[in-house]
């Protein structure tokens, strides 16, 4: 038997996947008495609540309506600071803030309900633009700032110095399975809640302290999610909590599941950020110094956003060496949703900053970009240290840029490029590539925790917990790959059950790209603590010491010796050895100290590099991606078929963020764009027809779970490419006008930055 | 009275549930079949796709379709498979195997209306990437990246299923009525008429894939519809010597052989308009009557200079779908009337039609801007041109300055201050969350220089999607 790790295996559910009877949570048997919850949301942006009147609700028969006084506990579920209320508590701070929420028999009737919750406001002066409000000094916490050395020494030194802004847009997760909980009351107050999280423990925080419960009376439980991207960390605490507090008043169980349009509004995103830059640098394109201000758009409170800021500011660096930097985060208050955790986490947005000020100065100095990038890559000491202090030991950026010109020939792709725009007036075509540097651990060290439960029973089956969450990434078979690996034994002798903060306590998000490093240690420590026991008792009937006992190919063996798994679970049984274990994994190495923003907050850095070509319509805008190819460090992959699934998947949808998916709001404050109809991520002719991703194959230097490395957020700011890529398109039109493209290049973008350019192409 | 269908081969007679309940809805809650899921509601992301079987020959043919914006009523009569009618005890389908085998699922959550287009498209064999694309439309992937399933697609396209046996259909009822609804669905333009005229309160309801919406996102029912789904007289497509001749209730993808025969640019455009499934419901005289300023055929009628039939107690009338259409979502139709039949006279000898959509998104997305030009150019000399736009206006309308500004001038490339001033006077578009009204003005101006460099230089590429 071959090993069942650094193969490809399928997601585990994929067979229930694509029969239908995957259950997600609005799919499981209701129970008894269930109720349908509905949000009463606010239609201001800014707005004193003068009096709610729930009476007309809860006239109706088998209706219960909550609002902020009608928590029993504590009403704030803030992920980082406090003052985040589950349901708006005096003020309203954006269309589509949950006030009320009332639940009913049916969902027509909750419907029915929730039209008849009367809600007085008296309007206050709202912040809805990026701009006004970085004018008014409004914040949601307090500025950041990454840097070491004089920046502002270094700008004056430098021989040449430009500066330039970018702005880049938010993005929803169109997670295809909406926000969705399921409140259960159990006996003397418990509450058992089924919720669609990334984060049971957090949720299971949020119910307990708005219901004044103790942590232990709440169980959190979710199986798998439809797609979560970020969306469902912090943002599913807030539906779980409600729901809770509904079933609490009701007490029934209640169902809280948001239609398209409500989780749209309500729900937080991708934050938009507007960057500035000004940098200093040699004739050769050596940067000297670099101040970078990154004004993020945080919504209406802080969420996560001082950590998605701090991730930003520490990836604003992606592969280069800065002498002197100054990156400041602004975490600007509007009264919008609050925007947050969505895959790469502020990275994106640093990254995109980064190669904006590249590029820029490669246009300068009328030098190809990738030469400047090489020049300015970390190297050897004293090249090698961050502006927050970690020293690169792992840098393999250069080999991995080198393979992927050496797979794509980028010298042949360009000359093709320039012969097909030497006689294409109209559509216009460009390259770029984006090489990447991504730091893998939490920011905040504390975070950097996971446990497992792992137990083996007579018959030789294994049944596998963690603290990891599936949202479609892939964790749970990789998980009970390492598992099933460790024991010598067939995948499907694994089985892997429902995330449940009764079985492993405190866990973490699973974010970060972190769940197979955390979880799978975890459960691997778990699984070799039941082997050794299980080596003592089989060595013991063999006559043969532990350690020469041997697990493969579903057998435990010793020389000629040899029994089942099963035979040797038994044996152990007989023998009343523990068969059960929770194993426990903290990442070494890491520290970060967030007051001067600086440490070792990541255990390694994997590596990347991009290269896509683009057709850009300079008469309409419109834009199609022709083709790209990848090269992405995975470590030694635990399974190739699902890490190409998240590259693949990440590209994608980094792709739709830089492209086609705009968030637009009404005037009023109102997001206009509340639905897949007006909302448009990619859709499959979107793709590169021409789409090559090649995994590195090769050991991470640090000791992870069997060598392999994160991948759920790194591939995603391999798209930034594309949007290098309509640049460079656009500078091959005719003109001497700058290069203006704002993030997203919709086409009315990419037309406009046409025009700036000089007209369009084909004049004449 | 009760509407009868074929469920995954089982017969199903609903007598209960109102007929605006949507299907999707009935599926999860009533048939307690929870593989169809709810993703938006609005028939834009697929993951609700099922499939619509009719006989056809020896053999089902199954058109996929969005369960969420399909009301129950419409179902009477017909096959209904959904992905747990796929799977025969635990041994999977082979578009299902197939799927799982190539890795085509992450979370899950779309899988089911993947699994049902793609069994859909296996039906008809060989696809080439254009068609699997254009079957896939309908159907987003938050996950994937959908290269895995575009290559399943490819893997089950090579390897077509023979067609299955046809089951025999529950006969239709002409009425049904349940939870103080009544739908009804007369077979004859008679009958139609005659409710019509009766009943002028009733909602008229085609493909119900623009007035499913209100069932569907706003949950309100419709207490009394009139379907044109069953009315024979309207679901032809007739080659008169005058023009084509397209029934009011033929859908989009019924329709779309015959118009994309006469007219290879609007078939192109039909395969842009909405999904496969919405386009296994949607109609012609639907979109039409629905008179939306970014209604995407009408600009293509109006270019056209076609006409419409309407039909009402005192017989048919003709007019041009330029007078039908009076204004934002309103029409010439007397409420005792209903759409009969569109006929869209043949292009002339030397005359060509191009159609543009410009939207955020090439598949699936409603237009930012549409424009469709109808143009004869002789020596040099455009000699006449019908230019119309979608997106522009409170209706689709021709432009009417900017064919005057053009026509019998030398074909040459108008000066851009000429065709830009026309299409001022023609239009005032608006700002919204698609464009800004200067994008608006900009592309619409450009799309006649487009036009110019696809009659005057075959040579230059003008679209990326062509490349």
């Amino acid at each position: 038997m071959s090993r069942v790790v650094h193969a490809p295996a399928r997601h585990e559910s994929a067979s229930a996947h694509v029969s239908g009877r995957a259950l997600y949570l609005d799919d499981m048997p209701e129970p008894p008495g269930l109720l349908h919850g509905v949000l009463v949301l606010s239609p201001h942006p800014h707005a004193r609540i003068v009096s709610i009147d729930l009476s007309a609700a809860r006239a109706l028969p088998g209706v219960v309506a909550v609002a902020a006084g009608d928590v029993p506990g504590v009403n704030d579920i803030a992920p980082i600071r406090t003052g985040e209320p589950a349901l708006a508590q005096g003020v309203v701070e954006y269309v589509g803030h949950p006030v009320a929420a009332v639940a009913a028999p049916t969902l027509d009737e909750a419907r029915s309900a929730a039209a008849l919750v009367k809600i007085e406001y008296e309007k206050l002066p709202a912040l809805l633009d990026l701009e006004e409000a970085l004018a008014a000094g409004a914040r949601v916490a307090p500025d950041q700032m990454v840097g070491r050395g004089d920046v502002d020494a270094a700008l004056a030194a430098a021989p040449h110095r430009i500066t330039g802004e970018v702005c880049c847009g938010g993005q929803d997760h169109f997670y295809l399975e909406g926000q969705i909980a399921i409140a259960v009351p159990g006996e003397d107050r418990d509450m058992q809640v089924y919720s669609s999280t990334q984060h049971p423990t957090e949720a299971q925080h949020g119910v307990a302290h708005v219901l004044g419960l103790p942590f232990a009376a709440v169980t959190v439980e979710v199986r798998r999610m439809g797609g979560a991207f970020g969306g469902k960390e912090s943002q599913a605490t807030i539906i779980a909590a409600i729901a809770a507090l509904l079933a609490h008043h009701a007490r029934k169980p209640v169902k809280l599941r948001l239609p398209r349009d409500v989780d749209m509004e309500a729900t937080g995103k991708r934050h938009p950020f507007r960057i500035r830059w000004n940098v200093g640098f040699d004739s050769e394109g050596r940067l000297a110094g670099l101040d970078l201000e990154l004004a993020a758009d945080c919504g209406n409170v802080a969420d996560l956003s001082p950590a998605v800021v701090s991730r930003a500011l520490c990836h604003a660096d992606n592969c280069y060496f800065i002498p002197a930097a100054r990156y400041r985060g602004l975490l600007v208050k509007t009264n919008t949703v609050s925007n947050t955790a969505f895959r790469g986490f502020g990275a994106p947005q640093g990254m995109l900053a980064i190669e904006a000020v590249m590029e820029a100065v490669a246009r300068h100095l009328g030098l190809p970009i990738e030469e400047l990038r090489a020049a300015n890559f970390y190297g050897d000491a004293p090249r090698n240290i961050t502006p927050y202090g970690q020293e690169v030991e792992d840098n393999i950026i250069a080999e991995v840029v080198a393979e992927l010109d050496g797979r794509a020939d980028l010298a042949a792709w360009r000359r093709d490029i320039a012969a097909f725009n030497a006689t294409s007036p109209i559509i216009r075509k460009g390259l770029a590539t984006m090489p990447i540097k991504f730091g893998v651990s939490f920011n905040l060290t504390t975070l950097n925790q996971a446990g497992a439960l792992v137990h083996v029973y007579t018959d030789g089956s294994v049944h596998l917990n963690h603290g990891g969450t599936e949202m479609g990434q892939g964790l749970f078979v990789k998980v009970a790959q390492v598992v099933a690996d460790a024991f010598g034994i067939p995948l499907d002798h694994v089985r892997v059950s429902a995330t449940s903060t009764a079985k492993v306590p405190n866990t973490s998000p699973t974010a970060a790209s972190s769940g197979s490093d955390l979880n799978g240690m975890a459960a691997l420590i778990a699984a070799q603590e039941i082997r050794g026991r299980m080596a003592g008792v089989v060595g013991a009937r063999f006559g043969v010491p532990a350690e020469d006992v041997v697990f493969a190919d579903g057998r435990v063996s010793a020389g000629n010796q040899s029994l089942s798994f099963g035979e040797a679970a038994k044996l152990a049984w007989q023998e009343r050895v523990q068969l059960s274990a929770a194993g426990f994994y903290k990442t070494p190495k890491i520290h970060f100290d967030l007051a001067t923003a600086q440490g070792r907050p990541f255990y390694y850095y994997t590596y990347g590099a991009a290269a896509a070509e683009v057709a850009v319509d300079t008469l309409t805008g419109e834009v199609r991606v022709l083709r790209a190819e990848i090269v992405q460090d995975c470590g030694r992959s635990l399974n190739p078929a699902i890490d190409l699934g998240q590259v693949e998947g990440a590209f994608v949808q980094g792709l739709g963020w830089l492209t086609c998916e705009e968030l637009k709001w009404t005037p009023e404050g109102r997001l206009a764009t509340r639905g897949p109809s007006t909302y448009k991520i990619p859709g499959s002719r979107d793709v590169p027809p021409d789409f090559r991703v090649h995994l590195l194959d090769r050991p991470n230097r640090e000791e992870t779970v069997l060598r392999s490395k994160a991948v759920g957020e790194p591939p995603l700011m391999l798209a930034i490419s594309v949007w290098l890529a309509i640049r460079d398109a656009i500078a091959s039109v005719a003109g001497e006008g700058p290069i203006r493209l704002d993030a997203p290049a919709t086409p009315e973008r990419v037309l406009e930055a046409v025009a700036l350019r000089g007209g369009h192409a084909g004049a004449g | 009275m009760a509407i009868a269908f074929v469920l995954n081969g089982e017969s199903v007679r609903e007598a209960t549930a109102a007929p605006s309940t949507t299907v999707l809805d009935y599926l999860r809650t009533r048939a307690h079949l929870t593989g169809t899921k709810e993703g938006c509601a609005e028939g834009d992301c697929g993951a609700c796709t099922i499939a619509i079987g009719r006989a056809d020959g020896e053999g089902v043919r199954w058109q996929a379709a969005n369960a969420c914006l399909m009301l129950l009523s419409q179902l009477d009569g017909a096959l209904v498979k959904t992905v747990e009618g796929l799977a025969t005890g635990d041994a999977l389908h082979p578009v299902q195997l197939v799927l799982a085998e190539s890795d085509g699922t992450q979370c899950g959550f779309c899988t089911p209306g993947i699994v049902m287009s793609l069994y859909v498209l296996q039906q008809d064999g060989a696809a080439d990437d254009a068609t699997i694309h254009e079957a896939l439309a309908g159907n987003l992937c938050r996950c994937t990246g959908y290269r895995p399933i575009v290559d399943a697609a490819r893997a089950l396209c090579a390897a077509p299923q023979a067609r299955e046996p046809a089951v025999a259909a529950p006969r239709p009822s002409t009425a049904h009525g349940a939870a103080g609804e009544l739908h009804l669905s007369p077979d004859n333009l008679a009958d139609l008429v005659a409710l019509r005229a009766t009943h002028p309160e009733a909602v008229l309801i085609a493909g119900a894939t623009d007035l499913g919406l209100i069932a569907s996102k706003q949950r309100r029912g419709f207490s009394l519809a009139i379907s044109t789904r069953r009315v024979a007289e309207l679901k032809h497509v007739t080659r008169e010597p005058d023009g084509l001749v397209v029934g009011a209730a033929v859908t989009y993808a019924d329709g779309l052989p015959a118009v994309e025969a006469a007219f290879p640019a609007f078939g192109a455009l039909i395969r842009r308009i909405g999904s496969r499934q919405i386009r296994a419901l949607g109609t012609f005289g639907g979109n039409l009557g629905t008179a939306s300023p970014v209604g995407d055929t009408l600009p293509v009628l109006l270019a056209l200079d076609a006409q419409v039939e309407l039909a009402g107690p005192a017989g048919s009338r003709w007019m041009k779908v330029d007078d039908f259409l009076t204004g934002y979502r309103t029409t010439a139709l007397a409420p005792d009337e209903v759409i009969a039949a569109l006929r869209l006279p043949y292009l002339a000898e030397g005359e060509q039609l191009h159609v543009w959509k410009l939207s955020k998104r090439h598949d699936q997305d409603i237009s930012t801007v549409l424009a469709a030009f109808r143009v004869r150019i002789a020596d040099g000399v455009l000699v006449s041109i019908e230019a119309a736009f979608g997106g522009m206006a409170e209706r689709a309308k021709r432009a009417r300055a900017l064919e005057a500004a053009l026509t019998g001038a030398p074909w040459g490339e108008a000066a851009p201050e000429r065709i830009e001033a026309a299409l001022a006077a023609d239009f005032a578009p608006l700002s919204d969350h698609r464009a800004s009204a200067a994008y608006r003005r900009a592309a619409a101006a450009n799309l006649v220089r487009r036009l110019h460099l696809a009659t005057m230089r075959p040579d230059v590429a003008i679209e990326v999607h062509a490349l």
